[in-house]
């Protein structure tokens, strides 16, 4: 099947390109990006057109923190709503978190996911797989084998990994098989019984704070003993300015390490938790504007890399209680793109830099095959609308869970087209 | 006028506001002192005391302050779930709300609980005391005990003293009294003042001694050792050689300074026995005002007017 994505403005970060064009999709394979107009066919072939006129065409987007829930929690969220919810996004690669039940800390965990993954065929998925076996904390997971089963990084993600010695170790031994680690950072007696950031407005609304102190000291003790054994270290949903101080300096040090913020970090501050709307709880929690600023010249002098959701569906009935009984987390898939794009508008950041860090970095640092245009490439792709205007909905979701406090608020970008090697995976006109 | 659906908080309360309950609670503080205490005014109303949180005094006083003014009340404690276990509180408020109450009084271990039951309901909600959050009758009552005591509230000087992060008494009172004019002073150990306070308009001190001699209200807070981080303190007997409120420290004191607690006592950590008795407490007038401050509450929010001649 042929089909040309003609009038677009193509963005494609990874080579450097953002100029109208138009695309020749070729069985699932970008075959040519011309200038409008100019792709020609003979007669009697009639490609399909999507007409991308005021739209943006760039790869699919890539979040590399999700968490799909399957095995084990189904009722929030599966494999395939969750690929439904990325589709609708805008993302056509997303990289699942282990913490399921079982853990994705064996190969067969590793293969299921994959397996249901493939079969649905709906996006790329990728597992990230346990640091450490049942994310208990206490011996390595077998890495080797959870490679070659298919995991791209390692992670205890909801569960940092405490013991140093442990985390030395899980450093030397990820070396060998050059995937990197991610860390969820927090010190947990720091945060212990804590549901919100610790400042003034935990005080006034009497709930035990969580210090951003808990996430800075494992930043820095990550830092310092990846320092010393080499090996690669991804920050998940930086959150603290001090944190991003930190890698900052780290990488100025030549390390290799790279940092991840979640939307509602650069876009939300604590003052979002009075009224005690449980969708504004989440760890890390929403900080102070001065975390928030430091997050904005993060993202633009490139010491935060990239935007990932940290997607974390929950029912109503894990959000609908008391605010110290809620689960924490918010799902971000449908609305990452939007809530990205308002950096464009605050000019943080220009439009081919939110798209780079949602597409072509997140596959250079995971070592992906996704995230550009290049020929031939896999026909991954986003068109979306950057100055079409809209209420978020969360009762139109696609994920499984709502729990989202951007409900009703107004945004820009809507996602017109997802396709998935050429084939829609979403199309907001069937929707 | 008073037109408020709920009193979740003193915080969005403003000072005529205040004032009219104060005023209100005046005048019926005069109906406990009658041989029989007893007026019809809200006959026909319910109120449910619904408690998560164990509560005696609290519990008891909304309860007489209903039945004084010919509710009817029922007090219903329940647990606080947890999300898996039992029955969810919205469930609960939405199934005793099925059932037509005029008010529901409610208290909950957790700070935001009533807050987030009114966004459920339709019926008003009194918050009787959430988590570390806020305890606005508890507030109240204590202005009403002052007021009456001093004559009027502006330019006084309180210090409270004790575990100030964990006291939803705090919270409250901090709000009331900054809106009727009083200068606050937090008094406590640097482990137990939460971070920021300041903001909220009061000045922060550690040492009781130095804070005494201008101190028009003493407050002092309950320690609540049942439910302190084991790393707050030494111990309490250090708490205690601090900050217990004894005759030693009161020489430093105004002749006539004003004692509070907001109860339970630990009798001889917070305050010695001698002071707890001496004339300057008014512990107990607090406990009596509170049913007063309470039958004026619920008079208001179910509609009634300033004028109790009716």
């Amino acid at each position: 099947m042929t089909l040309v994505i003609k009038n677009g403005r193509v963005i494609d970060p990874a080579n450097s390109l953002d100029e109208p064009k138009d695309l020749l999709i070729d069985k699932g394979r970008i075959k040519a990006i011309e200038s409008p107009g100019s792709i020609s066919f003979e007669a009697g072939k009639k490609p399909s057109v999507i007409d991308a006129k005021g739209c943006v065409v760039c790869p699919g987007l890539i979040d590399m923190h999700v968490h799909f829930r399957e095995p084990g929690f189904e009722y929030k969220e599966t494999i395939t709503s969750g690929c439904q919810s990325a589709a609708a996004g805008g993302f056509t690669s997303v990289a699942v978190m282990p913490n399921t039940n079982p853990v994705n800390d064996t190969r067969a965990v590793t293969e299921h996911i994959l397996s249901i993954a493939r079969a649905e065929g709906i996006i790329n998925v990728y597992p990230i797989a346990a640091i450490t076996q049942k994310l208990e904390g206490e011996r390595l997971s077998e890495m080797a084998d959870l490679k070659d089963a298919g995991a791209i990084a390692f992670s205890d993600d909801g569960r940092p990994v405490i013991n140093n010695e442990l985390m030395r170790r899980a450093f030397e031994y990820s070396k060998m098989f050059k995937l990197p680690l991610i860390q969820h950072s927090e010190m947990l007696d720091l945060t212990e019984g804590g549901c919100m950031n610790e400042g003034i407005v935990s005080t006034e609304l009497g709930l035990k704070g969580m210090p951003a102190e808990a996430e800075d000291i494992m930043v820095y003790r990550d830092i310092a003993l990846l320092e010393k054994t080499g090996g690669q270290l991804h920050v998940a949903h930086i959150s603290s300015k001090n944190s991003v101080d930190l890698v900052r300096q780290a990488k100025s040090r030549g390390l290799s390490v790279t940092c991840e913020v979640a939307p509602h970090h650069f876009t939300l501050t604590d003052e979002a938790v009075r009224g005690y709307d449980t969708n504004t709880k989440m760890s890390p929690p929403l900080r102070t504007i001065d975390d928030v600023e430091a997050i904005k010249e993060g993202l633009q002098d490139g010491t935060i890399d990239i935007i990932a959701t940290d997607h974390a569906p929950h029912d109503i009935a894990d959000k609908q209680v008391e605010y110290q009984n809620a689960c924490f987390g918010i799902v971000g898939l449908e609305t990452a793109l939007p809530l990205s794009l308002k950096l464009v508008d605050e000019k943080i950041l220009p439009m081919a830099d939110v798209i780079k860090k949602l597409t072509s970095t997140p596959a250079d640092i995971f070592n992906l095959e996704a995230g550009s245009l290049s020929l031939d490439n896999k026909a991954d792709l986003l068109i979306f609308n950057p100055n079409l205007e809209y209420s978020i909905d969360i009762s139109k979701f696609h994920s499984k869970s709502k729990n989202s406090p951007f409900d009703g608020w107004k945004v820009k970008g809507k996602v017109i087209h997802t396709l998935v090697k050429g084939k829609t995976a979403y199309s907001a006109n069937e929707n | 006028m008073f037109n408020r659906k709920n009193i979740l908080g003193t915080k969005c309360l403003a000072e005529e506001e205040i004032t009219t309950i104060l005023d209100m609670a005046d005048s019926f503080k005069e109906i406990s002192t009658r041989p029989i205490k007893k007026v019809p005014t809200l006959r026909g109303k319910t109120i449910i005391n619904l408690f998560f949180e164990p509560s005696t005094r609290t519990r008891t006083s909304f309860e007489i302050a209903g039945k004084r003014l010919s509710a009817d009340v029922i007090n219903i404690s329940g647990s606080s779930s947890s999300t898996v276990k039992g029955e969810n509180i919205i469930d609960t408020a939405l199934n005793l709300e099925a059932m037509h109450p005029d008010i529901m009084v409610v208290r909950h271990t957790l700070s935001g609980a009533p807050e987030m039951i009114s966004h459920y309901v339709k019926c008003p909600i009194i918050n009787a005391g959430d988590g570390y959050h806020e305890h606005p009758t508890q507030a109240l009552l204590d202005l009403h005990t002052i007021r009456e005591a001093k004559g009027s509230l502006k330019g006084l000087n309180i210090i409270i003293v004790g575990d100030i992060a964990h006291s939803r008494v705090v919270r409250s009172n901090i709000y009331a009294m900054k809106t009727m004019g009083m200068n606050v002073k937090v008094i406590g150990p640097p482990t137990m003042i939460p971070l920021g306070i300041e903001k909220m308009g009061v000045s922060v001190g550690y040492d009781l001694e130095r804070a005494i001699n201008d101190a028009d209200v003493i407050m002092m807070l309950r320690l609540q050792t049942e439910r302190q981080s084991r790393y707050l303190l030494s111990s309490i007997r250090e708490y205690s050689n601090l900050y217990c409120l004894t005759s030693k420290f009161l020489e430093k004191a105004k002749e006539n300074v004003l004692i509070f607690h907001p109860g339970p006592v630990n009798r001889g950590i917070e305050i010695s026995l001698d002071v707890m008795e001496s004339e300057r407490s008014l512990i107990l007038t607090q406990v009596t005002n509170g049913v007063a401050v309470r039958m004026a509450l619920m008079y208001l929010l179910l509609g009634g007017k300033n004028d109790t001649s009716n």
